[in-house]
């Protein structure tokens, strides 16, 4: 009886074992979000995304015969945690290529691990310093400052508004963004007069819009993250002021517009084209890719997919479509990586060289409004 | 006297061989931050544990010798072997002088006073962006080097980590057993009783405020060094407070006690991490089991639960 047993059971382990050895093993891709932590608005949709898009890959059979296997880890939107996971990530689980970290942050402290262990990774994360200077291994997907304050500044040259006044968030991607913001003003002929900050937990910024107010701009320009731009609107609408104003694509989700309520209405800002995936033209390269994504991720998790997650679903298609042209080490998927050439993913159109490692054009871009508590293209 | 140096050189021949019996990898990296927090929960214990002073600020400590150093070898290209010991002559000199006044005040009082000084200086490394690099971080901070040796795999910085917690330990351990050490715990017990005695309880805690900064700056800079990237989330409030939970957890008064406590501390997310979304859960629990039923902190909790057991068994045995 026993030895039967015993038989069964060692025929039962060879079998899998040969099942084993003969299905090719998993390709790892591993994967650093900030998942909880003041962060966790990026990490969340990206991990959500990048687990929803790869088990879609395997489900209709992998890549090349391959499954791809996602290990995910959560910073907590910390910089050493970061670095470390990213080490835990090489070493431990051999990864072959990175996604993420969520912030500029996290991921210039994550770039000399990946760097040095000569691992490709793909950053989710938007500070125009990930990629310029171009490091070998490190590429992103999510669509650089300097790309989202062009819109503006284009739109407003062409209104004929010159005077703005800024007023950013004083955390990395406040800071990045009022960089940007002044350096590039005389490109378009437009001055700041007043250059403000408030901080990422301040729950009232009224005394920088009255200063705001006596500075006769002619058009208010606020970057930053929920829930500040939200208070912002509000405070706006509370002091009277007239002047029109202008938000980051830090805040274009649907939370943005239930936080800020009425306060939304008028409210213009440059964002993904995923937000008004429904209301571009047929010919956009993209429609497809978003619609899909869209889709998706109102069926597997009950939420609206926002741009964030966006650039998670971009780097793990960015992979697969390198693992497909025949790469499966890591030193072959960056080769591959840096040949994407017009990939139309949900952050825009992607095109890397040796040059480019941010890969994509002001395009990504459309400058949308807020109008009957939802999003319209400005034209 | 002897037996504390016997227990000292065990635990130093343990961590210096630690690397061989643990297969390296990831596990090397997470050691070094244990040697990180084990020097900054050791300087939080001087004064903590021994003098009886609380700070909720030292993160900014921490930070201010990361800083310094950071920038001295990217803006003024010291060799980091200058830089650290600058750093750490700067924080002290300015944690002596902040010293006096703060050190006036007691309890909670005290408590406000250092948790306003770690936001202070938190908010500094945020705003002052043409130095600091503000929010997004500074990078390119080289390496520390020695004879030729580069200190940038998880291995050599262990040692060199090591090498200087150990030190650091050492350093401790025998300012605790001197009469300094002695003086501390006679202001702690009661700050009267020890200026009867002819103890300058003022001067003293603010020299063991310096050195706890000069501690924590020597940490900070090797933090730089080895990580090569800082940015000022790392050095925010919930790290100070992450600091004063591995002190009590460890034990207060206890050399050994900061090493179990920082230990604990940095290794349990690593454990738990299989827990996946419950781990903040099941971190949390922990904590507050262990402060329940361990009010002396791991160091002597854990003799009295081998004792407990030991006996349970002896009872049973009888039986």
């Amino acid at each position: 009886m026993n030895f039967k047993v015993i038989s069964f059971v060692t025929a039962a382990a060879t079998l899998l074992l040969s099942a084993t050895v003969f299905a090719a093993a998993p390709i790892k891709i591993g994967a650093l979000f900030a998942v909880t932590g003041p962060a966790a608005f990026l990490g969340e949709p990206e991990r959500n995304s990048a687990k929803m898009v790869i088990d879609e890959i395997n489900k209709a059979g992998g890549v090349k015969g391959r499954k791809l296997e996602l290990i995910v880890y959560d910073t907590a939107g910390d910089a050493t945690k970061a670095v470390q996971l990213a080490t835990k990530l090489i070493k431990d689980d051999k990864v072959v290529a990175i996604i993420g970290p969520s912030t500029t942050g996290e991921t210039m402290a994550a770039i000399p691990v990946a760097e040095k262990e000569h691992i490709p990774l793909i950053s989710c994360s938007a500070g125009s310093k990930i990629t310029d200077p171009v490091k070998k291994w490190v590429f992103k997907t999510a669509q650089n400052d300097a790309l989202a304050v062009g819109r503006i500044y284009e739109y407003l040259q062409k209104t004929k508004q010159t005077k703005v006044s800024i007023l950013t968030v004083s955390d990395g991607f406040g800071a990045s963004g009022r960089e940007q913001l002044k350096s590039q003003a005389s490109k378009y002929g437009i001055t700041v007069v007043s250059d403000d900050t408030y901080g990422p937990k301040d729950t009232d910024m009224t005394a920088q819009l009255t200063k705001i107010r006596g500075s006769h701009s002619q058009a208010i320009i606020c970057w930053g993250t929920n829930p500040g731009p939200a208070v912002v609107a509000k405070n706006v609408r509370q002091l009277g002021i007239k002047t029109p104003l202008f938000m980051s694509h830090g805040v274009s989700s649907k939370k943005f517009i239930e936080l800020a309520g009425e306060a939304a209405e008028g409210i213009r800002l440059p964002s993904g084209k995923v937000v008004v995936a429904d209301l571009l033209s047929g010919s956009d390269k993209q429609k497809k890719s978003l619609l899909a994504f869209v889709k998706d991720y109102q069926k597997h998790y009950k939420a609206e997919g926002d741009h964030f997650g966006g650039h998670a679903w971009d780097a793990v298609m960015l992979i697969r479509n390198a693992v497909e042209n025949g790469a499966d080490t890591a030193a072959a998927i960056r080769d591959q990586l840096e040949k994407t050439k017009a990939f139309a993913g949900i952050g825009g159109s992607f095109t890397y060289t040796p040059q480019d490692h941010a890969g994509l054009g002001k395009d990504a871009f459309v400058l949308v409004e807020v109008k009957n508590k939802d999003w319209v293209i400005v034209k | 006297m002897k037996q504390n140096l016997l227990l000292f050189t065990g635990f130093s021949i343990l961590i210096m061989f630690a690397p061989q019996l643990l297969s390296g990898g990831y596990l090397m990296n997470v050691l070094v931050f244990v040697g990180i927090n084990t020097m900054l929960a050791i300087a939080l214990n001087l004064l903590l544990g021994y003098a009886g002073q609380i700070s909720l600020g030292h993160a900014g400590f921490f930070g201010l010798g990361a800083y310094l150093s950071g920038i001295l070898t990217t803006a003024y290209r010291f060799n980091p072997w200058v830089a650290m010991p600058v750093a750490a002559v700067v924080v002290g000199c300015m944690a002596g002088m902040i010293g006096f006044p703060i050190l006036k005040l007691k309890g909670h009082y005290l408590a406000m006073a250092t948790l306003g000084l770690g936001i202070i200086i938190f908010i500094v490394f945020n705003e002052t962006v043409e130095l600091t690099g503000g929010p997004s971080g500074l990078s390119g901070i080289p390496n520390l080097q020695l004879a030729g040796i580069s200190f940038d795999s998880d291995v050599k910085n262990y040692y060199l980590i090591w090498g200087f917690t150990l030190a650091v330990m050492l350093f401790s351990l025998n300012l605790a057993n001197s009469r300094i050490g002695r003086a501390l715990r006679a202001v702690h017990d009661s700050e009267v009783a020890a200026q009867v005695l002819g103890v300058n309880a003022r001067l003293l805690k603010v020299q063991i405020f310096a050195m706890s900064a000069v501690i924590s700056s020597l940490a900070g800079s090797l933090y730089a060094h080895t990580m090569t990237f800082i940015s000022p989330a790392s050095f925010g409030f919930n790290f100070s407070i992450e600091l004063l939970t591995m002190v009590v957890i460890g034990g207060l008064g206890s050399v050994y006690g900061s090493f179990l406590g920082a230990a604990l501390l940095t290794l349990l997310p690593e454990i738990l991490r299989g827990a996946n979304d419950y781990d903040i859960i099941i971190y949390g629990g922990l904590l507050i089991v262990m402060v329940m039923f361990m009010p002396g902190g791991l160091v002597r909790g854990i003799p009295a639960l081998y004792r407990k057991v030991i006996k349970q068994k002896g009872e049973t045995g009888h039986a």
